[in-house]
C-alpha cells in the first residue's frame, strides 16, 4: 500500500500540547510540508514566539530559537544577516506580533529583511488566558473585555497584512485561513510562495493565517471554525496584498 | 482503494475531520483513548474517495492515508 498522505519529515512525532481542535497544529504541518517540498529543512532555522506556540521547537525537525516576546523578527534579522544561506522563519501569534512586537515586524518588513513570517491571528492572547489582542474583533468578549471590545475606548482591530502592504519596500504579504478545506489548501499555496521568495533571495514575506482558539473563545472546535468564517473573514479579507513584482 | 488509518491515541477528539469529510464516513466513537478523548473512526471505508481532506484538517497528525490502486486527485496541494 502506497501512502498518499503522511506526516511530513520536517515534523517530529511528538504529540503537541495544543488544545483539541486548535489550528496551530494544521499550520505547523503546512510549514513542515513546504520545508520538505522545497528541500529547505537542512538550512532552516525557526524562531518561536512567546504565546501558545512557544514550544514549537519540540515539533519541527530543524534548528530553532526561542525569542523574547515579540522580538522574533529581530532574532531572524540577525540570523539572516550573519548567514544569508540560512532559511529563516518566525512563527508568531497576534499578541506577540501585533502587540508587543508591532514595532519589530514593521521595521523588519520595512528594511526588507529576507526571512519569512508565519503570523497566526486567532483574535486573542491564547496562552495567558484569552485577553484582548490588537486583533480582537469589535464586540468580541474576552477576559479583559467582558462586555465586548469597545472601539471607542480601544480602537479597531489592526489589519496587519494591509498595514505592512502599505510599505514601499518590496515584499510578499498574504492572508489566508485554515478554518475549512479550501482555506487549508490556499494557505499551503501562499506559504510555498512565501518560502520560495526567500529561497530565491527576493524579499521579506509574511503569511497571516486566521486560526482558531476554541478554548479561549469558549466554543467547541467545529463552532470555532465556523466563527472564523462568519466573523473573522469579513473583517480580515483573504488574499494577496502585496507581491514583489508589483511595486506601488 | 484508499484506506484511512486513524492513530487513535494521537486523536484529541476535536471532530474537525468529521466536519471536513465530504463523504460523511467519519464519526466519533463512544470509547476513550489513552488521553481520555472520544476518538474518531471510519465507519464506511468503501465509500472513501481518498480526497485526504480529513488528514489535511486534522491538527494532530492522527490520520494517515494509504491507497493500493489509482486514486483520483481532486485538487493540487
Ligand atoms: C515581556 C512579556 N510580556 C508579557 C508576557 C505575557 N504573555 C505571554 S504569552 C502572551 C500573549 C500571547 O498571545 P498570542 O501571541 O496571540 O499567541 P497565542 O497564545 O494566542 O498563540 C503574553 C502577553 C510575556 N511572556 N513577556
Ligand atoms: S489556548 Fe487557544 S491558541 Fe492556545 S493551544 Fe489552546 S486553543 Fe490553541
Ligand atoms: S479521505 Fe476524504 S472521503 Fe476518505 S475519509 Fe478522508 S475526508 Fe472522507
Ligand atoms: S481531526 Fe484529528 S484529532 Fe480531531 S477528531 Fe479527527 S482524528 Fe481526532
Amino acid at each position: 500500500m502506497e501512502l498518499i498522505f503522511k506526516k511530513p519529515e520536517s515534523l517530529t512525532d511528538t504529540i503537541t500540547h495544543y488544545c483539541p481542535g486548535c489550528t496551530h497544529g494544521v499550520i505547523h504541518r503546512i510549514v513542515a510540508e513546504v520545508l520538505d517540498e522545497l528541500g529547505l529543512r537542512e538550512r532552516a532555522v525557526g524562531v518561536a514566539p512567546v504565546g501558545c506556540s512557544v514550544l514549537a521547537y519540540n515539533y519541527f525537525y530543524c534548528d530553532f530559537l526561542e525569542a523574547a516576546h515579540g522580538r522574533a523578527p529581530a532574532f531572524a534579522t540577525g540570523l539572516k544577516r550573519a548567514n544569508p544561506n540560512l532559511i529563516v522563519f518566525t512563527y508568531q501569534g497576534d499578541g506577540d506580533l501585533a502587540s508587543i512586537g508591532g514595532n519589530e515586524i514593521l521595521h523588519a518588513a520595512n528594511r526588507g529583511e529576507k526571512f519569512t513570517t508565519i503570523f497566526v491571528n486567532n483574535a486573542v492572547y491564547g496562552m495567558t488566558g484569552g485577553q484582548m489582542a490588537p486583533t480582537t474583533l469589535p464586540g468580541q468578549v474576552t477576559t479583559t473585555t467582558p462586555f465586548g471590545r469597545k472601539v471607542d475606548d480601544v480602537g479597531y482591530p489592526i489589519r496587519v497584512a494591509e498595514l505592512l502592504a502599505t510599505l514601499r519596500t518590496p515584499s510578499y504579504i498574504a492572508r489566508t485561513s485554515v478554518h475549512n478545506s479550501e482555506g487549508i489548501i490556499a494557505t499551503k499555496k501562499a506559504m510555498r510562495k512565501a518560502f520560495s521568495y526567500q529561497k530565491e533571495n527576493v524579499c521579506f514575506s509574511l503569511v497571516e493565517v486566521l486560526s482558531t482558539c476554541p478554548t479561549n473563545w469558549g466554543i467547541p472546535p467545529k463552532q470555532a471554525a465556523e466563527w472564523v468564517g462568519e466573523h473573522m473573514v469579513p473583517y480580515y479579507p483573504l488574499g494577496e496584498f502585496k507581491t514583489p513584482e508589483k511595486v506601488h | 482503494m484508499p484506506r484511512v488509518i486513524i492513530e487513535k491515541d494521537r486523536c484529541k477528539g476535536c471532530e474537525l475531520c468529521v466536519r471536513a469529510c465530504p463523504q460523511q464516513i467519519l464519526r466519533m466513537t463512544r470509547e476513550i483513548n489513552v488521553k481520555g478523548y472520544f476518538f474518531a473512526e471510519v465507519f464506511d471505508q468503501p465509500r472513501c474517495i481518498g480526497c485526504t481532506l480529513c488528514a489535511l484538517t486534522c491538527p494532530d497528525m492522527a490520520i494517515t492515508i494509504g491507497a493500493n490502486s489509482v486514486v483520483y486527485r481532486f485538487f493540487e496541494v
